[in-house]
């Protein structure tokens, strides 16, 4: 480490972002994914960082770095925001979606949840269409073994067409078959024929129109023509400015091209495909896209798979017993933190006060001045040792405790019990859809209060 | 075909069909990302304490969604 931003390669991206590369072979790998899918975890596993990893959209709008070294290469690795999709409905899908169009990664890589690979494989299908250097690294496959959910990786990466990997991130070594597969596709040794989406007819008719007016104008570019030629007709302002800063000029300018598009939205029209619904066409194929390849590759081999989590959900959710278990599990964290942590405390406490004893004996050997031995030993030291041996068992015993709910999924269960009351005093107003993962602003509340109840 | 209901009328363990989406701008977008879209089976799994959001199982996946954003969903039974 310890070179300078200066020193060595930049792409500054999106404003904010400065990749340090150590050297100008290193290869840049951007990880995307839905958010809560364990993609902080494989980030860390590769670059050995503790990012925290209790993932609410948004947390990594600001892309965390890290540096990864395999065998072969050494790869600057970008934690992009975890998103449900490209299509810039928010400001982290914006990030996301400019870094991959934009940012020139080497390679992308995609981490799916394996117990929901289908919801996964939107975010995947719209990654293929942006870039052909993909590795698609399916996680969380112990959960899904647990589940008896079974996916076929060769058929996933044969119908995806670019390489899979099946990885448990929470464990040592399972990541080394994506850093291979990332080896192999740097180096050129893969086969790259990604899956391409099929729009509807008229919408498929109208792409392939403007793809013939946009290739001649983007040979040198990197993004495909088929895909510039989709967002022209998307026509969104935001994209249409950042391919206009990152070409250089604008597309719609050059001859052919914006007579095309309005000859295309017109035949679009005549379909009933308006500027409204296009987005709707083109979220549909996807879903649709999506499925397919989920049916031909994942199988349940028990119905009931999740009738135990449905279960627990319902003890945990219902009328009855939903506020009673939370408050009941949250008082026996508050109980367990404070009367547990009263006995380190104590020892703390004498320990430390011990080391005052001595300091101040160590003061008198030295003759030192009173107003010293005031300001330094009774003065900044005993209030060191207070602050210390009051505050650190606390947090030692809440924080392992409160992450153990977290990594049982309980907040999300919170958050959706509590949601209601919470709208009432205008708390989470915001947030129009809450879903089970992704209200963690809520839990991050409930994490400042119970901590302000326990200091 | 029965008469259309939107999402927030079926009950507890009850599945339907998604018919259409009427809801705009952000929330419809959310909804297409989630995966409602025509002829995706919806199950209502259960709704919170308080009664309002419910979850639903949708693609495999278990979401919370509130009431007054399930009533721009059109389902058939």
């Amino acid at each position: 480490m310890g070179l300078t931003i200066q020193s060595v390669g930049v792409r500054a991206v999106d404003g904010g972002l400065v990749l340090q590369r150590q050297s100008e072979n290193d290869r840049v790998v951007a990880i995307a994914g839905n958010p809560n899918v364990g993609k902080s975890t494989v980030f860390n596993g590769l670059t050995g960082m503790n990012q925290h990893t209790g993932n609410w959209p948004g947390k990594t709008v600001a892309s965390a770095q890290g540096y990864c070294k395999t065998r072969e290469n050494a790869y600057v690795l970008v934690d992009i925001p975890g998103t449900y999709s490209l299509l810039a409905h928010s400001a982290e899908e914006e990030v996301a979606r400019n870094f991959l169009c934009f940012g020139d990664p080497d390679a992308i890589v995609v981490v799916c949840d394996a117990t929901c690979l289908e919801r996964n494989l939107n975010l995947v299908l719209q990654t293929l269409e942006i870039s052909e250097k993909v590795v698609v690294c399916v996680n969380l496959m112990d959960e899904a073994k647990r589940k008896h959910i079974r996916i076929d990786l060769n058929a996933l990466s044969e119908r995806l067409g670019v390489p899979v990997v099946g990885t448990t991130a929470r464990k040592k070594g399972s990541l080394a078959h994506l850093t291979a597969a990332l080896d192999r596709l740097t180096a050129g040794q893969t086969r790259r024929a990604p899956l391409q989406v099929a729009y509807s007819a008229p919408l498929e008719a109208a792409i392939s129109f403007v793809e013939y007016a946009v290739r001649p104008h983007v040979a040198n570019c990197r993004l495909s023509p088929r895909f510039l030629s989709l967002k022209l007709l998307d026509a969104e302002d935001a994209l249409l400015e950042e391919l206009r800063r990152y070409l250089g000029f604008d597309l719609m300018e050059r001859p052919g091209v914006a007579a095309a598009v309005a000859r295309s939205r017109a035949l679009m029209e005549e379909h009933g495909i308006t500027r409204e619904t296009l987005k709707d066409h083109i979220v549909s194929a996807l879903v649709r896209t999506a499925e397919a390849v989920s049916a031909a590759c994942v199988r349940c081999e028990r119905q009931d798979y999740a009738a135990f989590d449905r279960r627990l959900d319902r003890i945990l959710t219902s009328r009855r017993t939903g506020y009673p278990i939370m408050l009941l599990l949250l008082a026996l964290i508050l109980f367990l933190t404070i009367t547990g942590a009263n006995y380190p405390s104590a020892l703390l406490s004498a320990a430390l006060f011990h080391v005052q004893d001595l300091l101040t004996q160590l003061f008198a050997l030295l003759h030192a001045p009173d107003w010293l031995h005031g300001a330094l030993v009774l003065g900044v030291y005993r209030v060191l040792a207070w602050v210390v041996s009051v505050m650190l068992p606390p947090m030692a015993i809440f924080f392992p405790l409160f992450t153990l709910l977290e990594d049982a999924g309980y907040l999300p269960r919170i958050a959706y019990n509590l949601d209601r009351p919470f709208q009432r005093c205008r708390a989470c107003g915001k947030q129009a859809l809450t879903m089970w993962v992704v209200d963690k602003r809520m839990q991050r509340y409930i994490a400042y209060c119970l901590t302000a109840a326990c200091v | 075909m029965k008469c259309e209901l939107r999402l927030c009328d079926i009950a507890p363990g009850q599945t339907a069909t998604v018919r259409s989406l009427q809801a705009t701008g952000s929330i419809r977008r959310r909804l297409l990302d989630i995966g409602l879209v025509e002829n995706t089976p919806v199950e209502c799994l259960g709704r919170s304490p308080a009664g309002d959001p419910s979850a639903y199982l949708i693609r495999g996946a278990v979401i919370a969604i509130r009431a007054e954003d399930c009533r721009g969903i059109l389902v058939g039974v």
